[in-house]
């Protein structure tokens, strides 16, 4: 009996041994990784320690000086919050912004739409197609809206259109890949229904895979769209439009005051626009349930 | 024959008569699609006109893309090897540290905003509340900012990812901690063990594979952030592809995406083994 015990002992002692051996090795791998991309980076901590205050400073600045007694103010009052968000170009910047998500995400999706069928391994005609499409999508999403914009800067010209294309283009791959694994999932028998009654393929896709699909693709394209409307209000630092090109000028020729009030508007237009489409994503998804 | 007809056609104006939406929309119906679809068309004329983009423009900007693209090919490395692998190697380093460092910051952070470790529903609803604007801005963005406070280089790079991470790494942990089993947290309790006993023996264990399988996934995802980041002067190899295109070495732009996209691929499967190996699934 307790010869039994201490053999159990022994055994249990030997596997702590032996998982404490490999967490201690793991997380000396872990400091070795993390040790060689500070020196990479040129993160010591000498340097964050130099940069902290500096960091501390900068943001300190951008809070906007409001005094309470003429927080209410009209926007000619020093200290109101009026003042701080005096440039009205910059609201037009942020609705410019909305749309070109809007219109990015639209295309982007009208690509995935007619892209995710070929694309999905139970409606493509033969494994070639399927792979060349998927293929394809796969290679649009992965390269980042912002070197597409780069580029679309060059051939399209500084402006709107070349962000529009640059974020629809990674929608289309993006979503594309979501559209055709909704699209895998599917029902499969009332396309058979349509097929036996003599429909060609693209009436069984019109009359009895999309009216399954619909609700999920909605959902999945608002949440791009969400994800888009971060994209945009950064694509501007390129030189693409919208309120990221304002963003880098106010940035770069350090107007504290207007950076904080630019800011603000971003963050408050994404959470607005977050909540109003999750709203609208739960109607859609909770219809079709 | 054309009594038979007659019938057949009363019939199905009386089944039409008893059920119009089973023969398709009805006036009111039809009438507010048309007007939706004019709205619609409407408002994309619009947005047209106002960001300026015609047939022509589109034209021209595909003739030089197409211009751009055969440019591209072949893809060349250039002569400048070494600073692009030192971008590469920035821009991976960049990723791990700012990910770790937020990995490691979020857990107190998470702690915070989980709704059954802090009770008071003020504190974790403000909480909550400043996680979402941090997340509401995009990592360029701090990129920029931090940039301008310490300077160029991937050090700026290293503080926006880990700013534009915590935030989202805090809140994915206070979801996982709110979903965790409050009965071992009880049972440590009930034998006398701390709060802070509670919640090493009785939470730990059960949300510590969630937490290391999402900052694996941050990681990967901000492997991909760290490659633009450049863009705005925050080091790594994003840097080197926007001084590439200002002067138009388009073979060279093309074998960087290139060698990103290949990077990017590796990093995952080597991120999806580590996490399979550390959480078993």
């Amino acid at each position: 009996m307790s010869a039994a015990t201490a053999g159990l002992e022994a055994a249990f002692l030997r596997r702590a041994g032996s998982r404490r051996l490999a967490t201690v090795a793991g997380f000396a791998l872990l400091g070795a990784a993390l040790l060689a991309s500070a020196w990479v980076s040129e993160a010591w901590p000498s340097s964050i320690a130099a940069g902290l205050p500096r960091v501390g400073e900068y943001f300190g600045k951008l809070v906007p000086d409001l005094r309470w007694d003429a927080l209410l103010a009209g926007p000619r009052t020093e200290g109101s919050i009026a003042f701080w968000f005096y440039r009205l170009d910059s609201w037009l910047l942020l609705f410019e912004t909305s749309q070109m998500a809007a219109l990015a995400t639209l295309g982007g999706g009208a690509v995935a739409l007619l892209c995710c069928f070929p694309a999905a391994a139970n409606l493509a005609s033969n494994r070639v197609v399927y792979t060349v499409f998927r293929r394809a999508l796969e290679l649009l999403r992965t390269v980042p809206d912002i070197v597409y914009a780069l580029i679309f800067v060059w051939a399209f010209g500084i402006g709107p259109l070349a962000g529009i294309l640059a974020i629809a283009i990674h929608t289309a791959g993006a979503l594309g890949k979501l559209f055709a694994e909704v699209v895998e999932n599917a029902d499969l028998r009332p396309l058979d229904g349509v097929r036996a009654a003599g429909g060609t393929w693209a009436q069984g896709v019109r009359y009895a895979i999309l009216p399954q699909v619909l609700p999920n693709f909605l959902s999945y394209a608002l949440l791009r769209f969400e994800i888009n409307v971060r994209g945009a209000s950064v694509i501007g630092f390129v030189g693409a439009g919208g309120i990221g090109q304002e963003l880098y000028t106010v940035i770069s020729f350090n107007y504290y005051q207007e950076i904080s009030a630019i800011l603000v508007l971003i963050v408050l237009a994404v959470s607005l626009i977050d909540l109003a489409s999750e709203r609208v994503r739960h109607a859609v998804i909770g219809r079709e349930s | 024959m054309t009594s038979a007809r007659g019938a057949h056609d009363s019939d199905i104006a009386a089944y039409r008569a008893r059920m119009p939406r089973a023969f398709g929309p009805t006036p009111l119906a039809r009438a507010l699609r048309w007007i939706g679809a004019a709205l619609f068309v409407a408002w994309l004329a619009l947005l047209c006109r106002w960001f300026d983009i015609t047939p022509a423009r589109l034209e021209r900007g595909l003739s030089g893309l197409w211009v751009i693209l055969r440019l591209m090919i072949p893809p060349s490395p250039g002569d400048q090897w070494a600073d692009i692998l030192r971008g590469l190697g920035e821009s991976v380093a960049m990723a791990f540290l700012g990910t770790t460092l937020a990995a490691v910051v979020a857990i107190p952070l998470g702690l915070l905003g989980a709704r059954n470790v802090v009770v008071n529903a003020l504190a974790h609803f403000s909480v909550r509340r400043v996680f979402d604007g941090f997340r509401g801005m995009d990592q360029l963005i701090w990129a920029l900012a931090f940039v301008r406070a310490v300077g160029l280089g991937p050090l700026a790079g290293v503080l926006a990812l880990f700013t534009a991470e915590v935030a989202v790494l805090a809140k994915l942990y206070a979801e996982a901690i709110e979903n965790a089993d409050p009965k071992q947290r009880e049972g440590i309790e009930a034998a006398g063990g701390s709060r802070l006993l509670a919640i090493r023996f009785g939470l730990l264990p059960q949300v510590l594979p969630v937490m290391l399988a999402q900052a694996l996934y941050a990681f990967e995802s901000n492997v991909r952030s760290a490659a633009i980041l450049g863009v705005v002067g925050a080091g790594g190899i994003g840097l080197q592809i926007a001084e590439r295109i200002k002067v138009r070495y388009w073979d060279q732009v093309a074998f960087i995406i290139l060698l990103i996209l290949v990077s990017v691929a590796l990093i995952d499967w080597a991120s999806g083994k580590v996490r399979r190996r550390l959480i078993g699934s």
